[in-house]
């Protein structure tokens, strides 16, 4: 059992590495098919081990050696499978195994294929470092590990010169990786602060001790490591307001977008709400708040995928705002329903990436959906895969987005939270409306890009056998709905619906079935026959905003990057270059300029230094006197 | 009553020689004042009752070392004078009168202890010669040979460092090895 | 009376003079000459010490000076002889070979 914990861990590890090793080369067939090979035995790890913990009831607790051991502080190398865990394990390695496979097809004419394996493994590696850790400083290593990985895979076609903010809303793939990584960093700052909070507190970052030294903690103290712990969630989870960088994000590879920035790094900070949940039920207004933002969130996303012509950045929106679902559940208490729909969202958000990775490589990179049109008839699998996971993302009954969508909604009724509920209601027809204008503008209608002299063909055949477990589970995963609450909640506290809610469940599905339905019917009537441009509406104040992203973006770079920039730049040249710089220059100049001085004694000539040995010794004797006079 | 006129009579003979040493332009004067310097060195010796090393002084100093001083004065043709730059008197004269006056007060201090033990004492009834010699040859023993090495080894250092032709043997007769080179290079 | 103390300041004097002597002369040959007279000084202190403290050590080291003076006057001259066919010159501020 333990070596299945530590094959699903180093896997990915050696797939890197041995990446690496063909980083700098051309592209080599092998080096993919290795590195699949290994996720996919990560993920039968996993598999097994989620399997065993089902069957046994309880977790699987290893240490692989002491980390840091200095005084009373003890960090080791420990990890934890309970059900938790394994879930994110096995989410992680298999969407992991497919975006692999789907990368072998995807990325067949880029020149650094090797090296996008290498660092596509290094970040499952981090991420199952995350996962399975059993302490907090564990938990960080794999933060920032996928922070990194994160880092460089958006920015892998970092060659790509900066353009300007009309020209691509991101700018470049360079600036996009600055730009996620920094935020990313901002909010770790409030990690490390809630982690200290934690160790200063409890005196250890084991989950199980700090778990059950909570109780006696302070409030106080418990407001502030929960509010800390979740300014680091928001920026992994990219909520609201660090929230700009996940559609800037699109600039890396589709496989990148599919696996980091729906299945995976993004989930992280809802995992740490979920894992740390001890915690967050301790502070209730700190929940609430954190039910709010991702209710907000989850509005805030969908609005601005309403209007938004780029065919990622619309996924990416929706990402943004299952997000918010998410930790709507989480806040409000109900964890076992965050981790379901999180682990149901993994499958068909990665999905529908991968399905306009197809799209891309069809259209030559072309990403406009104005642009596109019709293609079902020339990708007639991409469109079946496609619909299906929009159709799961709506909350259409039987698929894997009802179950877990109308769960989260529900908890918000039962909580009596009627705001929230009402939102979170709105927003689901909102989903279904945008993800469905995106299908209708890019697979039905008039073929538009012919203009463009474009002839998209579909993806090679292997990878769309690859996509088909994402395509299976975006399907019937919900009806495992109930298996896996009572799988999940042996760990995480229990949420039932009060029985108030139970009598009038019908009625709430009912209501958000309508507004689903509703907005796919608005999305077929205005896009199913083709695009017709509406060019009031287009200009509009409220259509500008919103495709301007509230211009946020905008006001980011105008009231902190740019002043930051001027204050960075007088640092440098001011103080860094004339004051510390001069002072150690300073420093060397004055040796020099005082052995050049000093180089005055060596004449060469007898006469003066035995004059100089004179002086010596007359000095010496004044020396001698004074001091036996004194 | 004796030994003070002596004492101030050899002392200032001396100093005034030895200014004669240090300050004339003329090589021969200066040597000259030197040996003579030397040899009221060797008074204030016998006034000190150290006569084997009045004797020694006489022989060594005033008698070889001023030799070869003579010998290297003639080799080096010097009798004419030796135009000497301006040094900065001022300077020499201010850093010797400081270091007169430091170690005349160092001297003069009345700080000698009573408490010093003699550790090979004078006898007084043999002569001191006889006292010399049996503390060089028993104590100082191993001074006296490492002493005879070194002067060895400044003798030889001397004839090769001055001598001429070295390379070709005084003894040995070589003549016959220039006709076998030649043979070889035929 | 003289005491020990006569025969120190003696010796401190023609000391003076001998360093005066090494500091001022530019021929090296006058040179020699005063490093003698700082040798010869020194003698005199030796021997002086050795009177009034009834004790052989003095003249002894006095002995050993002399011998050493000897030798070194020896090799002394002989490598002014080499610098000067060297050179061509005894002159101290001619040959400044190591200025730094």
């Amino acid at each position: 059992m333990e070596s299945l914990v530590y094959i699903a861990l180093f896997a990915p590890l050696v797939s890197s590495l041995f990446s690496a090793l063909f980083a700098m080369s051309q592209k080599r067939e092998f080096v993919g098919m290795v590195a699949s090979s290994l996720i996919f035995i990560s993920f039968a790890s996993s598999a097994i081990l989620a399997t065993e913990i089902a069957s046994s009831g309880h977790g699987i607790h290893v240490v692989m050696m002491d980390w840091i051991s200095a005084g009373a502080l003890s960090i080791p190398f420990g990890f934890m499978v309970d059900q938790v865990s394994v879930t994110m394990m096995v989410v992680v390695t298999l969407v992991s195994t497919v975006v692999h496979i789907y990368s072998m097809g995807y990325m067949d004419h880029d020149k650094s294929y090797n090296r996008f394996f290498s660092y596509l493994s290094a970040f499952v590696f981090s991420m199952m470092v995350l996962v399975m850790s059993d302490n907090f400083a564990g938990l960080f290593i794999g933060w920032e590990g996928v922070g990194v990985c994160s880092w460089l895979l958006i920015g892998f076609w970092y060659h790509k010169a900066d353009v300007s903010r009309e020209e691509n809303p991101s700018i470049s793939p360079s600036w996009a990786a600055n730009e996620a990584f920094i935020m990313n960093r901002i909010a770790d700052l409030g990690m490390l602060i809630g982690i200290f909070i934690i160790y200063w507190n409890v005196g250890s970052l084991q989950y199980d001790v700090v778990f059950s030294a909570l109780p006696e903690l302070s409030g106080s103290v418990l407001n502030s490591a929960a509010i800390a712990l979740f300014i680091g969630a928001m920026g992994k989870s990219a909520q609201f307001p660090l929230h700009t960088w996940l559609t800037d994000a699109m600039e890396g590879p589709t496989p990148v977008s599919a696996l980091i920035h729906a299945a995976t790094m993004v989930t992280a900070g809802v995992f740490l709400v979920i894992r740390a949940n001890p915690l967050f039920a301790l502070t209730p207004e700190v929940s609430f708040f954190i039910a709010s933002l991702g209710t907000f969130v989850a509005f805030f996303a969908a609005s601005m995928a309403l209007v938004n012509r780029d065919l990622k950045r619309i996924i990416a929106f929706s990402t943004l705002s299952q997000l918010g679902y998410m930790f709507a559940a989480a806040g409000l208490g109900a964890y076992w329903i965050a981790l379901f729909h999180l682990a149901a969202h993994a499958f068909f958000k990665a999905l529908l990436f991968l399905g306009a990775g197809n799209v891309m490589h069809a259209m030559d990179d072309e990403l406009d959906i104005f642009k596109m049109g019709g293609l079902k008839k020339s990708m007639r699998w991409t469109y079946i895969y496609m619909g299906l996971a929009s159709l799961a993302l709506a909350g259409i009954p039987f698929f894997a987005g009802y179950f877990s969508k109308d769960a989260i909604i529900e908890t918000a009724w039962n909580e009596s939270h009627t705001l929230l509920w009402f939102i979170l209601v709105f927003t689901a027809g909102m989903t279904a409306f945008y993800s469905f204008r995106q299908v209708f503008l890019t697979f039905e209608g008039d073929e538009r890009y012919k203009k463009y002299n474009i002839h998209p063909h579909e993806m090679y055949k292997y990878v769309l056998v690859a996509m088909s477990p994402l395509a299976i589970l975006a399907v019937i995963a919900g009806f495992f709905q109930g298996s896996f609450e009572h799988f999940v909640t042996h760990l995480l506290p229990e949420y039932h619906m009060s029985e108030d809610t139970h009598h009038i469940a019908w009625f709430l599905g009912l209501v958000v079935l309508v507004f689903a339905v509703g907005g796919i019917a608005l999305a077929y009537k205005k896009y199913a026959k083709g695009l017709k441009r509406d060019y009031r509406v287009e200009d509009s104040p409220i259509y500008q905003l919103l495709a301007n992203q509230y211009y946020i973006p905008l006001m980011y770079e105008k009231f902190i990057t740019k002043p930051y920039a001027k204050y960075s730049d007088i640092f440098w040249n001011q103080i860094d270059v004339k004051i510390v710089d001069a002072l150690v220059d300073g420093i060397a100049k004055f040796v020099y300029k005082s052995g050049d001085k000093a180089r005055v004694v060596q004449t060469g000539n007898l006469s003066n230094y035995l004059n100089w040995m004179g002086v010596g010794a007359v000095v010496l004797m004044v020396l001698a006197t004074l001091s036996a006079l004194a | 009553m004796i030994e003070t006129i002596a004492f101030y009579l050899f002392s200032v003979l001396s100093i005034g020689l030895f200014s004669v040493t240090v300050l004339s332009k003329n090589v021969l004067y200066a040597m000259t004042s030197l040996a003579s310097g030397m040899v009221l060195i060797s008074g204030f010796f016998f006034l000190l009752g150290a006569d084997f090393l009045g004797v020694v002084q006489l022989i060594v100093y005033v008698g070889a070392v001023m030799a070869l001083y003579s010998f290297a004065m003639m080799f080096f043709d010097m009798t004419r004078d030796i135009k000497e730059k301006n040094t900065n008197q001022a300077r020499v004269f201010l850093l010797g009168g400081l270091s007169a006056l430091m170690l005349v007060l160092i001297f003069a201090a009345p700080i000698h202890s009573n408490e010093v033990a003699a550790l090979y004492p004078i006898h007084e009834g043999m002569g001191n010669a006889q006292d010399v010699g049996i503390v060089l040859f028993t104590k100082y023993l191993v001074p006296f040979e490492v002493a005879a090495i070194m002067l060895l080894v400044a003798m030889i250092a001397g004839i090769i460092l001055a001598g001429k032709k070295m390379d070709q043997s005084l003894t040995e007769d070589t003549s016959s090895d220039d006709i076998l080179i030649q043979k070889d290079t035929k | 009376m003289i005491t020990l103390t006569h025969y120190l300041v003696v010796s401190a004097l023609i000391f003076s003079i001998g360093l005066v002597g090494v500091l001022r002369r530019r021929n090296l040959l006058m040179l020699f000459f005063a490093t003698e007279v700082m040798l010869n000084s020194v003698n005199i202190a030796f021997a002086a010490i050795s009177h009034y403290y009834n004790d052989l050590t003095g003249q002894m080291f006095a002995f050993f000076i002399i011998a050493i003076a000897a030798s070194e006057v020896a090799v002394g001259l002989g490598l002014l002889i080499l610098l000067y066919k060297r050179y061509g010159t005894l002159d101290l501020d001619g040959l400044s070979n190591m200025r730094g």
